[in-house]
């Protein structure tokens, strides 16, 4: 069996991140980044498969700058086999991101295609659900808990009422969550390991798709900020605000 | 321009998400508002009342993703918008019809500017994103807690369609949180428990302080992965977008990824051991002090003042 894995590089999820002055985006130079929270529990999934017998093959596929090769490197540390670098220094939209991977996953032909559910920069939550439909595969998203049964698959989800099991035929799209698993930290053997591991870089023009975009981003601003309110000394004053607040709440 | 909006339900009811969909859906056009469920008929008696809506339509299926895509690929011709709330059936299936359309979706939209300029957050919330969609159709999600509800009063046709269509994926079971708490992502008043709180019975402390003032109970991640509080309780990036009036927040200390589900709250109570913790600094309220001596005082002292929804 053979699993792809999807990741994305993006600005570490513990910075606080800047917006520039002039609008045109978020401060990312000089700013730590790493692979995406939410791809490493993806990647950790595949590794968990492959160890349980369900993965002879797991394969990285990333889309972005050259500099990119870190976080593939950091899943083949993990224990994937080899990694894809489509190379581009455009940010891409996720529509022309899912196109890529579709090509990947033809060329491929994986049983288990794994992303994370969303990347933690622009939170779209979007490329395993368009991948899905462009590779005509059943979806399994938010995914806490993946077991293989027979010849298909059973996923647990995280939704709004609680938690929802889907069982689909292989293969499959599922997108992780977090509470699917806790990533390994890869030891320094695996990380001198990875080194030698296959890793091919392909230019994006290689794969004939049209990249264009189909929205304009007109600006990107700073959040309302909050006002800096104060301290109490007590629960009767804690109280007395909460009480007055509830009252003028039942005034409206 | 013609909308058509996706009804959010849940156990045979009209989830109050939707009406917020709805109201903020009806600034663009018309709006149809579909209800795809295997017994549609008491959903939709609710959906037709809602105001701002032109007919009802109900469609025999699941809200699993690939069987709805589809359904919606063929009745998205009709119209220029396609909607739903930013919940998790609106997440699974609006990307997978983008893409099934050759369409770039804008999704979790906070405010809509005008027909085809809309915000939407970025980097858990940290950045607002302002986006314009010329594309001939446009496909949204909106986050519900941002708008105000539609009134009721209304009394739409309804109108069932055939189309029913087989999934690929089946649902095979659902476990659903079993509480008589209000609707997180919609309450007016929410109060969250953090990982403080120490375990699942020690959270029954939140949960009856909710109870006291009406509202629905949140969670922090740290909280949820410890078992103190179930996933669909978790407020975040994450986790459930919430906008009440008022936001207690008890021993939780305000990560970037919480905030990002709490930047809708008008009013913001902090109780925590830790003056320096950003929720604290970012609280409209604070209260220095052991959660554990101050929120048996609180309730009793909201007795006290007969506080009771
Ligand atoms: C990709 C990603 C997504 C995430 N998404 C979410 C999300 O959606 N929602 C979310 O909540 N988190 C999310 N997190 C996790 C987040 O980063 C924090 O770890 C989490 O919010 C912390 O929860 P906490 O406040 O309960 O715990 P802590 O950060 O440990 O804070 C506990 C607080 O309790 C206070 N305290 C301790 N004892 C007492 C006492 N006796 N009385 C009063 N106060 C006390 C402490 O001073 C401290 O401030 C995410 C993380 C990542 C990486």
């Amino acid at each position: 069996m053979k699993i792809l894995v999807a990741i994305k590089r993006v600005v570490d999820h513990n910075v606080r991140i800047r917006v520039r002055p002039d609008g045109t985006g978020v401060e990312t130079a000089g700013v730590r980044m790493s692979m995406n929270p939410f791809c490493k529990h993806a990647v950790e999934a595949a590794v968990q498969l492959s160890e349980a017998g369900h993965g002879d093959e797991i394969v990285i596929v990333s889309i972005g700058p050259k500099v990119a090769n870190d976080v593939i490197l950091t899943a083949l540390a993990m224990g994937a086999h080899r990694g894809i670098l489509i190379e581009t220094d455009a940010e891409l939209e996720t529509l022309a991101i899912a196109k890529l991977l579709a090509k990947v996953v033809e060329e491929e032909q994986p049983d288990i295609v794994l992303l994370g559910k969303q990347a933690v920069d622009d939170d779209s939550n979007h490329v395993g659900q368009m991948l899905a439909a462009l590779a005509d595969r059943p979806q399994a998203t938010f995914a806490s808990e993946i077991k293989v049964v027979g010849a298909g698959l059973e996923v647990s989800r995280e939704v709004d009422s609680g938690r929802q099991t889907l069982s689909l035929p292989m293969p499959a799209i599922v997108t992780a969550d977090l509470r699917l698993n806790t990533p390994r930290n890869a030891a320094l053997p695996m990380v001198m390991k990875a080194r030698s591991k296959p890793l091919a870089v392909r230019p994006v023009a290689e794969f004939g798709v049209d990249l264009a975009p189909r929205l304009t981003v007109e600006k990107i601003s700073p959040p309302a900020e909050r006002v800096a309110g104060k301290t109490v000394a007590s629960v009767t004053e804690l109280a007395a605000f909460i009480a007055d607040d509830v009252a003028q709440m039942e005034a409206l | 321009m013609s909308v058509l909006v996706l009804a959010d339900h849940d156990l045979g009811v009209l989830s109050p998400a939707t009406a917020r969909i709805v109201s903020a859906a009806s600034t663009l056009g018309p709006v149809d508002l579909l209800v795809v469920a295997d017994d549609a008929a008491a959903i939709a008696q609710s959906a037709a009342s809602l105001s701002g809506v032109d007919k009802v339509l109900t469609l025999k299926g699941y809200l699993v993703a690939d069987s709805l895509a589809t359904q919606l690929s063929t009745l998205a011709v009709r119209y220029h918008y396609v909607v739903a709330s930013a919940g998790s059936v609106g997440k699974d299936v609006v990307p997978r019809l983008a893409a099934t359309l050759d369409l770039m979706p804008v999704t979790d939209v906070v405010k809509i500017l005008g027909p085809t300029s809309f915000e939407r957050p970025i980097y858990a919330g940290n950045a607002v994103q302002t986006v314009t969609d010329t594309q001939d159709k446009h496909l949204l999600t909106l986050r519900a807690s941002a708008f105000r509800p539609a009134a009721g009063g209304n009394a739409a046709p309804i109108e069932a369609l055939d189309g029913s269509v087989q999934a690929v994926a089946r649902l095979l079971s659902s476990d659903r949180t079993e509480s008589d708490t209000a609707d997180l992502a919609t309450a007016q008043i929410v109060v969250g428990g953090g990982i403080a709180l120490g375990s699942a019975e020690n959270f029954q402390l939140v949960e009856n302080l909710a109870k006291k003032l009406g509202a629905a109970v949140g969670a922090t991640r740290a909280a949820v992965d410890a078992g103190y509080a179930p996933n669909d309780w978790q407020v975040g990036q994450t986790g459930k977008i919430i906008a009440p009036d008022l936001y207690i927040a008890i021993g939780i200390s305000g990560a970037l990824q919480h905030l990002a589900g709490i930047q809708g709250a008008k009013k913001i109570v902090a109780i925590n051991t830790d003056p320096e913790a950003p929720l604290v600094k970012l609280a409209d309220i604070a209260l220095i002090g052991d959660l554990f001596e101050i929120i048996p005082q609180l309730t009793a002292e909201l007795d006290r003042l007969g506080v009771k929804r």
